[in-house]
């Protein structure tokens, strides 16, 4: 069964999708003030620093995975995170699938709405498959080389 | 003379290549686990073919022709004695008792079956090895000078710096997927032996007035069916900067890269649209927020990477007089003019092994070769080879005294024909034999060109030809001395000939001179052009030279002597 994988303080969580509506950017810059909502959805073309002005008047941002190998999404979410501050939920929505989880939740994203025929129990092993980042993304900031100490005494901790 | 051992995991390896820490082991052992599930889910229908291939090319299995192939990495081909055992333990258990060393500095093995790939990869990871990222739309294996740190030309050692390209691109999820594949590539000397201008992306290294290192950053070369040779977008990076300006550049690709066509999907295609100016303004103008922060690189790191590629400990006594040897045996003689290198260290030379031979395909190592040249290297080099970018292998660190001895036991094996450099020194992809895209095949075709050139190849002197299967250039066509490409004339197998292309520092494109020919005239036509050549060159010149002289004219009329050649676009 899919469903919708959360980011919580415990680790991600598994819940039924929420039906939640996004609005394309492009609708909802066109629409008036009153009727936007709080919740726009990215396609990969769209510009993120076009949204920085509106910031404040969001609760959600989605961005859209036309397939699983389009990386711009990747990009997009990385400077929503670092460039423009957002710090409220950022969705992964369209070909959402178990093996680029991981790459995405490097890049920022906090809710996936897995697609369809993903078995979502299954997809909550995805997040922790790899064990070593080498390269700073939004999650860890810190390249490994800054951080190697750390990182070797925590792996010796959990050989041990 | 047998050196002692620094132990580890891989076991038997010594200083002078990247040793794993409990860090970099880890990550490709949690690779290895995570490609098992994810080819058990395929095998199992949980995952669909189309979902599972991203995931195996860039684990480095590819579908070809007749079986799945691995590509495995060998970042900036260096490899141990260890590796190499490992190498010939994988062609030997899983494959039929070869592999293919590639253009790229890689290895690969063309019948290799789905279901055993996980225990090949576990195999590499145990010697410290993988195949991560050499094949998909990604980051691919980082390639540099064969002769790095040991050629006299060199300026700044390119080992340290491409390793640190290595680890920050492995598995860098906002790169994960780009609009097609990008390459590498790094050159620290005078004389450019990597290739670079036919990169996604290339970094000369050199030290400035003030002897610090900086890069000098060319992006957009590349080959396939729309040659473009590198420009440069950035005269004086310090190296601190060169992961951060590494991202800007991947960035900008990512973002705005084309995704609706395959062929204008490379780097080179948007370089060429923005231009190089403004290109260069996209990246800068996202670099300002990346520079100095902290992927900014530390000295600590610097130092810490820099420390596995130390000198091995060289011999004082090294040097020996060759010049009897050389009198008594002309081959010996030969061999040493072609295929010995000059090294930074008195007494020592680099030694290239011959893996073109007759009626063997050019860069194929059979596992009884590959654990063979384990031992010389154990003997005779410190415990280390390097591959080519021209599928050979390399002994980086031999002893003058050991020269004679060396060539004895490498012409026992059929490594030391003396051709390095010469018309039989033949760059080739694996064509239709092997590969699923080919329009024709390679290398039989490599083979009659050798049968033909090679009683006059000594009398021709430096030839680099290049042959690719298809437009997909993977062995380099547009930059050979002579370049050959197969093209498919109504389900036939034809070639076209360029001639002028060059991939060192005065690096060119070279030029189709005509229509294309049958497979069985190639080698005439190319014989042809070698006979050109001779009758025209002036003292001293080598056949490049020539070309570059006299202009693709004189070439296109000794290619069709009967007929005027009429251009073909195919
Ligand atoms: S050049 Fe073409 S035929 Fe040759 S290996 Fe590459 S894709 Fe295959």
């Amino acid at each position: 069964m899919s469903g919708l994988i959360r980011f919580t303080p415990q680790g991600p969580v598994l819940a039924e999708k929420d039906g939640r509506v996004f609005t394309r950017f492009a609708d909802w810059l066109a629409a008036p003030v009153e009727a936007r909502g709080g919740a726009v959805v990215l396609a990969p073309t769209d510009d993120p620093a076009a949204l920085d002005e509106h910031l404040s008047s969001l609760s959600a941002i989605a961005i859209e995975f036309p397939k699983p190998t389009d990386g711009r999404g990747f990009s997009i979410a990385t400077l929503l995170r670092t460039r423009l501050g957002w710090t409220g939920e950022l969705r992964a929505v369209g070909a959402v699938a178990y093996d680029q989880l991981a790459f995405m939740a490097r890049c920022g994203f906090d809710v996936f709405d897995l697609r369809e025929e993903e078995d979502g129990t299954a997809c909550l092993r995805a997040f922790s498959e790899i064990g070593v980042l080498y390269q700073g993304a939004v999650d860890q900031k810190l390249p490994l080389f800054r951080r190697r100490a750390q990182a070797l005494a925590a792996i010796a901790e959990r050989d041990a | 003379m047998r050196l002692p051992c620094m132990g580890g995991a891989g076991g038997g390896y010594l200083k002078g290549m990247y040793r794993y820490d409990a860090l970099d082991r880890r990550l490709v052992e949690d690779r290895v686990a995570q490609f098992r599930d994810q080819t058990a889910r395929y095998l199992a229908g949980k995952l669909s073919a189309d979902d599972y291939k991203p995931l195996r090319l860039q684990n480095g299995l590819y579908e070809q022709r007749h079986a799945p192939m691995l590509r495995v990495a060998i970042p900036y081909g260096m490899l141990s004695t260890a590796q190499l055992r490992v190498l010939a333990e994988i062609a030997r258990r899983y494959d039929r008792g070869y592999g293919h060393f590639t253009t790229r500095q890689n290895i690969q093995y063309n019948w290799v079956k789905i279901e055993e790939t996980p225990d090949i990869l576990a195999l590499l990871a145990g010697a410290e090895m993988h195949a991560i990222q050499t094949s998909g739309n990604c980051v691919r294996n980082v390639t540099t000078d064969h002769f790095a740190g040991i050629a006299p030309d060199e300026e700044v050692d390119p080992r340290p710096y491409s390793e640190l390209m290595r680890q920050w691109s492995t598995l860098n999820p906002e790169f994960a997927h780009l609009p097609r594949k990008f390459k590498v590539a790094f050159n620290g000397a005078r004389e450019d032996r990597a290739a670079t201008s036919v990169h996604d992306l290339a970094f000369d290294l050199y030290k400035n007035a003030a002897g610090e290192v900086r890069l000098r950053v060319k992006v957009g070369g590349g080959q396939g069916r729309t040659p473009r040779l590198a420009v440069t977008i950035r005269e004086d990076l310090p190296w601190q900067e060169m992961l951060n300006y590494t991202e800007a550049v991947l960035r900008a690709y990512n973002r705005w890269g084309r995704r609706d066509n395959l062929y204008k999907a490379r780097i080179k295609i948007l370089v060429e649209a923005l231009g190089p100016e403004k290109f260069a303004h996209e990246v800068d103008a996202d670099f300002v927020y990346l520079e100095g922060g902290a992927g900014t690189l530390t000295q600590e790191e610097l130092d810490r990477v820099s420390s596995f590629f130390v000198d091995p400990p060289y011999a004082g006594d090294a040097d020996a007089d060759l010049s009897n040897a050389r009198a008594r045996h002309p081959r010996f003689a030969e061999w040493l003019d072609r295929n010995v290198a000059a090294h930074k260290r008195p007494g020592y030379a680099a030694v290239t092994l011959s893996f073109k031979r007759a009626g063997i395909a050019p860069g194929d190592a059979t596992a009884e070769q590959l654990d063979a040249v384990a031992d010389l290297a154990e003997r005779y080099s410190f415990g280390e080879a390097r591959v080519t970018h021209y599928q050979n292998l390399v002994l980086s660190d031999v002893a003058q005294r050991d020269l004679f001895e060396l060539w004895l036991a490498a012409d026992a094996l059929g490594l030391a024909e003396a051709n390095i450099g010469l018309a039989t020194d033949m760059i080739t992809c694996p064509g239709g034999d092997f590969c699923a895209l080919a329009n024709a095949r390679s290398i039989p075709l490599a083979e009659t060109i050798r049968a033909r050139l090679a009683p006059i190849e000594n009398e021709i002197g430096d030839l680099a030809i290049k042959i690719s299967g298809c437009i997909n250039s993977c062995g380099h066509h547009h930059v050979g001395h002579i370049g050959v490409l197969g093209v498919d004339k109504n389900g036939e197998e034809w070639y076209q000939v360029l001639v002028g292309g060059r991939s060192d520092t005065e690096s060119a494109l070279g030029q189709i001179l005509g229509k294309s020919v049958a497979a069985e005239e190639v080698a005439s036509l190319i014989e042809r052009l070698a006979q050109l050549y001779l009758r025209e060159r002036r003292r001293g010149e080598r056949f490049i030279d020539t070309a570059q002289r006299l202009g693709v004219e004189p070439f296109k009329a000794a290619a069709y002597p009967a007929s005027k050649p009429a251009l073909e676009t195919a």
